[in-house]
């Protein structure tokens, strides 16, 4: 199965939406590079937004992510509730 | 080890890039100045296009107008990438605050049937004609020279869109999807709209970069802004009750007003560079200009009635007198 | 810069009228409940309509003749759904968190922090050779932000345009605090158009830009940044704050995250052509060879980036490749194998090429470091360690014996400099420093002749993209012949001041330079009270 992947900036705002990837998806490899963090999972990783909201005590809409991603592979499915990132093989 | 650099006064070797340096002597650059000067390639261009091989990818020669620099073109708002998008962002915040607002207090439920239904059979297929825009100034920067023109193009490309999208919420808002499918019927269909409409078809054929920028930025923008959003929503609806709209279109007034500065400087730069391209920009805004007035007539007239001929006359006097001023007589 | 808790009014209110709609909505009958989806739809793709007055081929005229055949554009989907106001709202905040971070780097001497000012190479290459691809780039999808007859498509193209234009200025902003201090950053727009180095990203570009909408979509969308700008912006940049340089790091981070929009764009592109009608697949095939084998090419220059010029390494260009090459670009050709699409012709030529490339183009650039406006030099043994645990198989084997003896001669007072002019390429424009696939030993050269004239190529993919549009590529502007031509006439000092070089500070080995020299009396100012 193929690998997606997410990069985030690695600072105080994507702590809480690292930590949410992590909760949703137990297949997710975290790894901490210089300034930035980039998780690796096998197939698909979907970031929920109500997780967020959780670990980050408010509101989260989930197109915020643009203002700390760094890089993605994979296809994109995106709604108000969840933003996945997915391979078909 | 932390060492505190600041304390450190090091003479810098040069002030800025050879290029500006050229233009502005050796000083320091406004990052204006840095984004927008010189920053498309010039020579050594390497294969001509497939898409029209009488084409060099820059080409000074798709238009008639004639610049020896086309870096003479500046945008006297001085927008580059950052500062246009701080620029809109806060009055997206504004715009947002006065959809809140009257949502959060059900003004638009509030309005008379009559001046809902009013304000959504002119404003409605707007957003089509805004689209239109949308892609002609997607162009002008496309085939358009010199990135200190063409990007303020793409911006404006940007802000039709954004303006084509804030009338869709407009329109959701007083009427919902139904609002939207009806202004697109008329926009298609009802009569009033398709001068206007053929007018926006006839551009898309336009293929010289400065000959759109005054079809769409200068002829129809410049009347149907004031037209709509000043002589209709502010002058006539307003006044019945309908202030609401005005919130909800408050970016479209604010815009039009602001972006005419940099469509104006552009005309007087192009205007007074030669006779020739004075008598070009002459011709050409004369023709759309009066066209533009004639489609737009009947769409006013949706709203002013009997009184919509006045009204596209007393613009289309103020739109010849502020060309006026850019050394265009029409 | 605003922290979340700054930005939560604005957010929260976005999102409690979001929720409050949706409950009105819930509570009128007569009012659908729209998702993101639907309104994104409603607020895009519903604004275009039909034209009736011109007939749709007039109004698209370039849309047809690469042979793509659509019969439905509402096909199309839009990965990324944002509408001008998230748009402007996301970006601002970018923006302003990017300029509070290179207008802090200006005030407090920031590039007094970098590891060593031999890094610098890098940025001087990357702004006099990448960032005006970022400018050409827009000026590209604001073309098919015309051109495309499909409304979701035509905006995704305009939202990258504008994106590129960002990138190119951010970039320069970045750049302009480093060029009052040091040399080879001031000249970078002459460079663009009259430096040797430079025609490979030009020609890339160019090539890009003189195709139509459809293949300038595979071109930037697919080559440019999916195969490139994950390994510049990623590993490189991940590479530049390693080495104490915010200002870059930052516009590479923030630059990247509209780059995994538009990623997501030329991966949509890709499966739009393919699901439309199975007569693309060919061409689509073709222009996947194509522009995979010229990314390749320019990433030879990223790759020497990373392996020589950053002082401090966090990976080496062939485990960057190994992770956003090999590991995302096959990932994409195992999804998109489902279409027919196979791996790319010259894919086994790159994989073999992985241990040799950088260390042949650095070889190349110290060789002809009197012509370029950035700094070569000589790995130090502890760079020379590095590598040869990187690259076990090759460096010790192949370079390091050519490091040591171009060390002797310098030792000896005689720098080993070629003034002699390459064959370039005439399709990447290198100038063929590159040996054969499977021997290192033998450079490599291919030839073809085309109405009478001989053809130089690097390499088997280049000769075959020249085979392909003959008529293209013959027209390429060569760096190397014009030097010899008026008004030139091969004069080297005239030549230097036509690009916009000046000898002895801009060129040459690091190690003596002036920018060496600063840096080390500034930092000495900076650490001592003297």
């Amino acid at each position: 199965m193929s690998t997606v992947f997410i990069a985030l900036q690695a600072n105080e705002e994507t702590r809480p939406i690292i930590d949410a990837i992590v909760r949703d998806n137990p297949a997710a490899v975290v790894n901490r590079e210089p300034a930035m963090v980039k998780i690796d999972a096998p197939g698909r990783l979907t970031i929920r937004r109500q997780t967020v909201e959780e670990e980050l005590g408010r509101a989260f809409d989930l197109q915020e992510l643009q203002v700390n991603l760094i890089t993605i592979s994979g296809h994109v499915d995106e709604d108000e509730d969840s933003f996945s990132l997915y391979w078909n093989s | 080890m932390q060492i505190d650099l600041r304390t450190v006064a090091i003479e810098p070797r040069r002030q800025t890039f050879d290029h500006l340096a050229r233009r502005f002597g050796d000083k320091p650059a406004s990052r204006y100045q840095e984004g927008s000067y010189d920053i498309q390639a010039e020579e050594n261009l390497h294969y001509r296009p497939t898409w029209d091989p009488d084409q060099e990818i820059y080409d000074k020669s798709i238009t008639r107008i004639v610049m020896a620099d086309w870096h003479a073109l500046k945008d006297p708002r001085q927008y580059y990438y950052n500062t246009w998008t701080v620029a809109r962002a806060r009055q997206q915040e504004t715009t947002e605050a006065n959809f809140s607002f009257v949502e959060s207090r059900g003004l638009a439920d509030s309005l008379s049937e009559a001046l809902k239904a009013t304000t959504l059979k002119v404003l409605a297929p707007l957003r089509h004609a805004a689209w239109g825009a949308n892609m002609n100034n997607s162009f002008i920067c496309g085939y358009g020279y010199a990135a200190i023109f063409t990007q303020a193009a793409m911006f404006q490309a940007m802000d039709n869109l954004g303006i084509a999208q804030y009338l869709s919420r407009l329109g959701l808002l007083l009427g919902d999807t139904a609002a939207l499918e009806a202004g697109k019927a008329d926009w298609l269909h009802g009569a009033a709209w398709q001068p206007l409409r053929h007018y926006v078809e006839d551009t898309f054929m336009v293929r010289d970069p400065f000959e759109l920028f005054v079809a769409q930025n200068a002829a129809l923008d410049g009347l149907l802004y004031p037209l709509i959003y000043g002589r209709i929503v502010d002058d006539h609806l307003s006044p019945q009750g309908a202030s609401a709209v005005a919130m909800l279109t408050q970016f479209m007034s604010d815009w039009s007003v602001e972006s005419q500065k940099w469509v104006d400087a552009v005309l007087k730069t192009a205007a007074a560079e030669s006779e020739h391209n004075r008598a070009l920009l002459r011709e050409w805004a004369a023709r759309w200009s009066e066209r533009a007035a004639s489609a737009l007539l009947p769409v006013v007239g949706l709203a002013l009635g009997d009184q919509a001929s006045a009204a596209v006359a007393e613009e289309m006097a103020a739109f010849k007198a502020r060309l006026g001023k850019t050394g265009i007589q029409i | 810069m605003l922290g979340f808790a700054a930005l939560y009014p604005t957010y929260g209110l976005i999102w409690k009228w979001n929720k409050r709609k949706e409950n009105e909505m819930d509570m009128k009958a007569d009012k659908k409940k729209l998702g993101l989806k639907e309104k994104y739809k409603l607020l895009t793709r519903d604004l275009g309509w039909e034209p009736t007055h011109h007939s749709i081929d007039t109004v698209f005229p370039y849309v047809k003749y690469e042979g793509i055949k659509v019969h439905d554009w509402g096909k199309w989907e839009d990965p990324f759904r944002l509408t001008m106001d998230a748009y402007w709202k996301y970006q601002a905040e970018k923006e302003r968190k990017y300029y509070a971070i290179i207008d802090a780097h200006a005030q407090n001497n920031g590039h007094l922090h970098i590891t060593d000012a031999r890094y610098l190479s890098a940025l001087k290459i990357f702004l006099q050779a990448i960032s005006p691809g970022e400018y050409a780039a827009g000026k590209g999808f604001a073309r098919l932000g015309r051109e495309f007859p499909g409304v979701g498509t035509r905006v995704a193209c305009q939202m990258q345009a504008i994106d590129e234009i960002r990138h190119a200025q951010t970039q320069i902003h970045a750049m302009s605090n480093y060029n009052k201090y040091y040399n080879g950053f001031h000249a970078f727009a002459e460079a663009r158009d009259r430096m040797w180095y430079c025609s490979l990203p030009r020609s890339f570009f160019d090539d890009a830009m003189s195709a139509g909408p459809f293949e300038f979509m595979i071109a930037i969308g697919f080559s440019f940044e999916y195969v490139l700008t994950n390994l510049l912006f990623v590993p490189f940049m991940s590479g530049a704050a390693y080495n104490g340089d915010m200002s870059t790091v930052t516009f590479g981070f923030s630059a990247q995250s509209d780059e995994a929009r538009h990623m997501t764009l030329g991966l949509e592109c890709i499966k739009f052509m393919l699901e439309q009608d199975p007569d693309n697949l060919p061409i689509v095939q073709r222009w996947i060879d194509k522009w995979f084998w010229r990314g390749f090419r320019i990433l030879g220059v990223v790759g020497t980036m990373m392996d020589y010029m950053l002082p401090k390494r966090v990976m080496s260009w062939r485990e960057a490749f190994e992770i956003y090459g090999a590991g995302n670009g096959g990932a994409l050709f195992n999804d998109l194998a489902r279409y027919g699409i196979r791996l790319p012709l010259e894919w086994n030529d790159a994989v073999k090429a992985l241990d040799h490339m950088t260390h042949q183009l650095n070889l190349g650039l110290y060789q002809w470091s009197f012509g370029t406006a950035f700094h070569t030099g000589i790995p130090s043994e502890e760079d020379m360690a590095w590598l040869t645990k990187k690259y076990p198989t090759t460096f010790d084997k192949y370079y390091r014996p050519r490091w040591e003896h171009i060390k002797k001669l310098k030792a000896a007072g005689k720098p080993f400099v070629n003034t002699g002019l390459a064959k370039l390429c005439q399709v990447c424009q290198i100038p063929t420093p590159y040996t054969e696939p499977d021997d290192p030993n033998t450079l490599c050269l291919r030839e073809t002749e085309y109405k009478g004239e001989i053809y130089h190529f690097c390499s088997d993919g280049c000769q075959r993209i020249f085979n392909d549009e003959p008529e293209k590529y013959i027209q390429a502007a060569l760096p190397m012949p014009q030097l010899f031509q008026a008004p030139l006439n091969g004069d080297i000092g005239v030549w230097m001041d036509w690009v916009g070089l000046r000898n002895g500070t801009d060129n040459g080995d690091y190690d003596g330079s002036e920018d060496q020299r600063n840096f080390a009396a500034w930092r000495a100012t900076a650490t001592s009270n003297q």
